[in-house]
Formats: C-alpha cells, sequence, structure tokens
C-alpha cells in the first residue's frame, strides 16, 4: 500500500491548467521532495492532495483510501498534515495557545507544554505568535503540523525566506522526525533537498519532468537546464 | 474582513473584572429614578443582543448583517403566541428562542458557505427577506401596525411584572446569566476552537476541525440568545413592528459590539449602553442622532480600535498576564 497515490490530477485557475495528467507516488516512510520552477504548481499539487482545493478530475488516495470526494478536515483525521508556504497561524494567540489548538484543546494541558520543551520553545510560550521572529514563525508552521503524530506529512517550503543557521534548525527537525513518517517537502534550497531526500520529482507546468535519486537528478540534463540551471547556485 | 483589531480578553480574568467593574460604574447611575429605570432595563436587554453578536463578530470572525432577524423573529413569537393566550413566560421563552435557533441552523446551512464581504452581503439579503415578509403577512404579523399590547408575563411567582423593578431584576437576571454562559462558552474548548476558525479557517481544517460544523454551531448559538433577549424586549415595550427586523436594527447592535470592544463580551455591553444613552439624551433635542452616532464610530475607528472599554483597559494596563488555553 501506497502512503499517497495522486492518479491523473488536472486542475484549471480558469484558462491555466495548473496541474495537467498529473500521476504520483510515495511510499510508506518515504522523504520524497519536489522542486520545480515558480508557478510549476507545486502548492497547488499540495492543495489538491489536503482537499482545500478539489481537482477537476483525477482521484487521490492517502495508505489506500480513495479520499478525492473527502474534505479537508476528514483527510487530516486520517493522519495527513501540512505546513503552508506562507504562515497560516493562530497570529493573535500565545504560542501555547496554537499548540493546545493543534492538540484539539486537550484535556491534559501538560502535553502541550512538554512538546514545547522537547522542540526547545517552551520559554517563548506566552508571546503571541504575531510577535514571534520569523524563523521561529517558521518553526511553529512545522510543530502545528507535528504535534498531531501525522503518518503523512506534506511541507511546503519549510526553510524559505529564512537564515542559514535557521534552515538548519528546521532540517534537523525534519531528519529527526520518526522514520515511519512519509514526508513530502516542496524546496528551493537544494542543500535541504539532498540533505533530506530519498527521491526527487521534478514538477515543471504542471506535469512531472522528471523523478529519480538525488544523484540520478543531479545529473539529468533536461533537469539541470530547466532548474538547477536558474536556481541551483542559491535558494531564493 | 478585519474590522477590529484582536484583544484576547478572554485569556484575562483580571481584565473581564475590570470591564465588569466598569460596566457597572457607567450603569448604576441609571437607576435613579424611573425613566433611568427603564433605559437601564433597556441597555441590559440590548447589551444581551450585543454579546450574542460579539460571539459572531469577536470570536468566530463572522460580521453578520441580519442579527436583528433573531432578535426579532423570536419577539415576533412571543407575540403571536401571546395573541393565541399564551401567557406563560416560560413557554413563551423556550419558543421564541427555539423558533430563532431553528431559522439560524436553515440560514446557517446556506450562508455560512461564503466568507468576508459576501457574507455580510448575503446575511442582509436575507435579513430584509423576512423583514419584507413580517411587513406583507399582514394576518400573521400584523404588518406595519406590529402587534401591540402584550402585556407583561407571568412567571407563575407571586412577584407581578407588572411592576417595573420585579422586571428589572427579571431583565438582571438573565443578563448575569447569559454573561456567566458566554464567559464559560469562550473558555470552553468549543469556544477557543471558533477563536481558531477567526484566525485561520484552513489552518482548523489542515489541523482536522470541522469548520462549518464550529461556524453553524456559533451561528446557532448567537441566534439563541439574541432569542432571549427579542422575548425580554417585547415584554418590555409590549409591541413589536418590523422595524424590529430591519437591517437599521442589525446595523445598530454591529454599532453597539464595534464601538464597544469586540471579542470582549463586557465591550459590546458598554456599547450598548453607550449607544442607547446617547440616543436618549440626543433624540430629546434633535432628531439627527444617527448623525452623532456616526461621529462617535469614526472617534473609535480613529482613537480606540478595540472599542471603547480596549481604550480603557489600555490606561490601566497593569503586568502582563497572559494564561493558556489549558492552564
Ligand atoms: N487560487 C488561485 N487562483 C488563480 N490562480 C492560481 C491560484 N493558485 C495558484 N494559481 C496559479 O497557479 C500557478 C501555480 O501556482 P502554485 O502556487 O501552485 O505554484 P508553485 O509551484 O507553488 O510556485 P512557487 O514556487 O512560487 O511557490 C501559478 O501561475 C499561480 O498564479
Ligand atoms: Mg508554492
Amino acid at each position: 500500500m501506497k502512503a499517497l497515490e495522486v492518479k491523473d490530477i488536472t486542475k484549471k485557475y480558469g484558462g491555466l491548467k495548473v496541474l495537467r495528467h498529473l500521476s504520483l507516488s510515495v511510499a510508506p516512510g518515504e522523504r520524497r521532495a519536489i522542486i520545480g520552477p515558480n508557478g510549476a504548481g507545486k502548492t497547488t499539487l499540495f492543495n489538491t492532495i489536503t482537499g482545500l482545493s478539489k481537482p477537476d478530475s483525477g482521484k487521490i488516495y492517502i495508505f489506500g483510501k480513495n479520499v478525492t470526494r473527502l474534505s479537508a478536515y476528514h483527510r487530516a483525521r486520517l493522519g495527513l498534515s501540512r505546513t503552508f508556504q506562507r504562515n497560516n497561524l493562530f497570529f493573535n494567540l500565545t504560542l501555547l495557545d496554537n499548540i493546545n489548538l493543534a492538540l484539539h484543546v486537550n484535556r491534559s494541558p501538560q502535553k502541550a507544554r512538554d512538546f514545547l520543551q522537547h522542540w526547545g520553545l517552551y520559554h517563548r510560550k506566552n508571546v503571541k505568535v504575531k510577535e514571534l521572529s520569523y524563523g521561529e514563525q517558521r518553526q511553529v508552521e512545522l510543530l502545528l503540523a507535528l504535534v498531531q503524530s501525522p503518518r503523512l506529512m506534506l511541507l511546503d517550503e519549510p526553510t524559505a525566506g529564512i537564515s542559514q543557521g535557521e534552515s538548519r534548525v528546521i532540517t534537523r527537525m525534519i531528519q529527526g522526525l520518526p522514520r515511519e513518517v512519509t514526508v513530502i517537502i516542496i524546496e528551493h534550497d537544494m542543500e535541504v533537498v539532498f540533505n533530506l531526500a530519498d527521491r526527487i520529482t521534478v514538477l515543471n507546468r504542471g506535469q512531472i519532468l522528471y523523478e529519480g535519486t538525488a544523484a540520478e537528478v543531479r545529473t539529468h540534463p533536461a533537469v539541470k537546464e530547466i532548474y538547477l540551471g536558474s536556481a541551483g547556485e542559491e535558494g531564493p | 474582513m478585519k474590522l477590529t483589531e484582536k484583544i484576547d480578553f478572554y485569556q484575562k480574568p483580571r481584565d473581564f473584572w475590570r470591564g465588569l467593574i466598569t460596566l457597572i460604574l457607567i450603569l448604576t447611575p441609571l437607576g435613579i429614578n424611573s425613566y433611568g429605570l427603564s433605559l437601564l432595563t433597556q441597555v441590559l436587554i440590548f447589551g444581551i443582543l450585543a454579546m450574542s453578536l460579539d460571539i459572531l463578530i469577536g470570536y468566530t470572525g463572522l460580521v453578520s448583517f441580519n442579527h436583528a432577524t433573531f432578535f426579532g423573529v423570536s419577539a415576533y413569537t412571543t407575540g403571536i403566541l401571546f395573541y393565541c393566550g399564551w401567557k406563560n413566560f416560560w413557554l413563551t421563552l423556550g419558543a421564541g428562542i427555539a423558533v430563532s435557533t431553528a431559522l439560524a441552523i436553515l440560514l446557517g446551512l446556506v450562508v455560512l458557505r461564503s466568507s468576508g464581504p459576501y457574507f455580510l452581503m448575503i446575511t442582509l439579503a436575507f435579513g430584509q427577506m423576512i423583514f419584507a415578509l413580517a411587513w406583507r403577512w399582514r394576518s400573521l404579523t400584523g404588518g406595519d401596525d406590529g402587534l401591540p399590547g402584550i402585556s407583561r408575563p407571568d412567571l407563575g411567582l407571586p412577584v407581578s411584572m407588572e411592576n417595573n423593578i420585579s422586571f428589572y431584576y427579571l431583565v438582571l437576571v438573565f443578563f448575569l446569566a447569559t454573561l456567566f454562559a458566554l464567559w464559560k462558552f469562550v473558555h470552553s474548548p468549543l469556544g477557543m476552537s471558533v477563536v481558531g476558525v477567526r484566525e485561520s479557517e484552513s489552518r482548523m481544517q489542515a489541523l482536522g476541525y470541522n469548520t462549518f460544523g464550529l461556524k453553524l454551531a456559533a451561528y446557532a448559538l448567537a441566534a439563541a440568545v439574541s432569542g432571549l433577549a427579542g422575548v425580554l424586549y417585547v415584554y418590555f415595550t409590549g409591541f413589536i413592528s418590523p422595524q424590529e427586523l430591519n437591517w437599521t436594527m442589525s446595523g445598530l447592535i454591529i454599532l453597539m459590539v464595534i464601538i464597544g470592544g469586540a471579542g470582549t463580551l463586557v465591550g459590546p455591553v458598554i456599547g450598548a449602553a453607550v449607544i442607547l444613552v446617547l440616543q436618549n439624551l440626543i433624540s430629546s433635542y434633535t432628531d439627527r442622532w444617527p448623525l452623532f452616532m456616526g461621529i462617535l464610530f469614526i472617534l473609535c475607528v480613529m482613537y480606540a480600535r478595540n472599542g471603547i472599554l480596549g481604550y480603557f483597559l489600555k490606561l490601566f494596563k497593569g503586568g502582563k498576564n497572559h494564561e493558556g488555553i489549558g492552564s
């Protein structure tokens, strides 16, 4: 059984075909990176997988279950979690309340405290999330996706816009996830990609251009030209 | 849509008590004569109404423009039942609340599918439909004559509600019970989840929350509480007309919430007090009181984005005493 199977998905915005007959499958426990130029449709793919937007055609399976017609919250309850490219947090609430909400306001408040302790953010627990630094907010973005112990995580550019030091913190957090968790990560920073991913999928104009191991992708001529050529030196 | 800046009032019980004391200070002088007592009764009824709308605007992030619908429909239910010979307070109370809650669930299934300005417009549209219905359906509602001559209710108690002081205490009991219940609600897991929807609906969905269900629950709760206000109102004035269902009424309640301070429960009661007192004072000199209301609103937007209560809380802001949901 696959952790995720996307079958022949198409998604249009007006006249713009953002995803074209895209198929993808990811094995349980796999670390998969999705790379591709701006506007390739990476975030849109995540949105259709999580149920935030509906594909025009095609099917989506999570752990063998057809979720194409299920709403976003239903899919989340199957063990699917995600982070957002642009911070999507409960900005006017404290860090602790953010975690509490992610835990569905758990009866034992200790769990949220222990969790923050474990990730080294306990001292910030009473700070409103909008008052945290951008780098910290990026960590919280990941924590909200982590706290429910998901089976399948979709991470949308978790290190975008933060310093190298902070990026390493986040990379280590992802590396520290239990091996049985399946992780799909959209990432522009190739260092992060090569550090984390077992396999890499290259997306271009809503289609899969290439899929292979890190070593294969590094040397593939078409990939080099379309993606690495422009963004290979330093991620945005 | 962002009409107000959010203050996390609900996290700080100390601020709640400060707010309540401020409120009592504002209200006490009103009780000194019979005119003041009647105004005070009205303030408490509208306070209940404004608090219920605050659940939507301040906590759930839904700027609903037909709150008068639930208030008015419940008042009409009471009035119509009175004409049918129902004199028992508790029965009419139950009926009024039941009808407005049921209507909210039906309407909510439609209007809660849109958000932001679309939500505001579709609620306005439905509100005006029901206003027009009350206007036209003469045989049931009395049309533009309304339903006059509704007498004070029988509570099955030895005290008569014809006495304004007794009736005031009845309203006060319901007011305090509502304040307490809504305070409990916003601190409950359900109330917290509703605040999560205000902050980010998509994040809540990604966390496995049925956000539509949460919004519907908040909408139904708000309608139930405004139903309570409607029943008290019709017994207080003895009269109900389509004007109580009109958008001007809905707009007035929104002003109470925003001027007082959305997301604070107590704030909207202060808003109700300020608006009703001003309305009474100014309308005895001029019939241009809406102009003054507009000026007050502009002043609030310019100088007190968190409403009157937020303004005062900032003035005597002591130490930061944040507490988590679970603590
Ligand atoms: N809600 C929407 N309405 C209209 N067009 C959209 C919408 N969402 C995305 N698009 C368009 O779809 C295309 C793909 O967008 P998407 O966000 O999926 O790209 P991406 O691969 O994530 O890019 P980036 O690397 O910049 O994040 C873009 O051209 C974008 O403008
Ligand atoms: Mg993107």
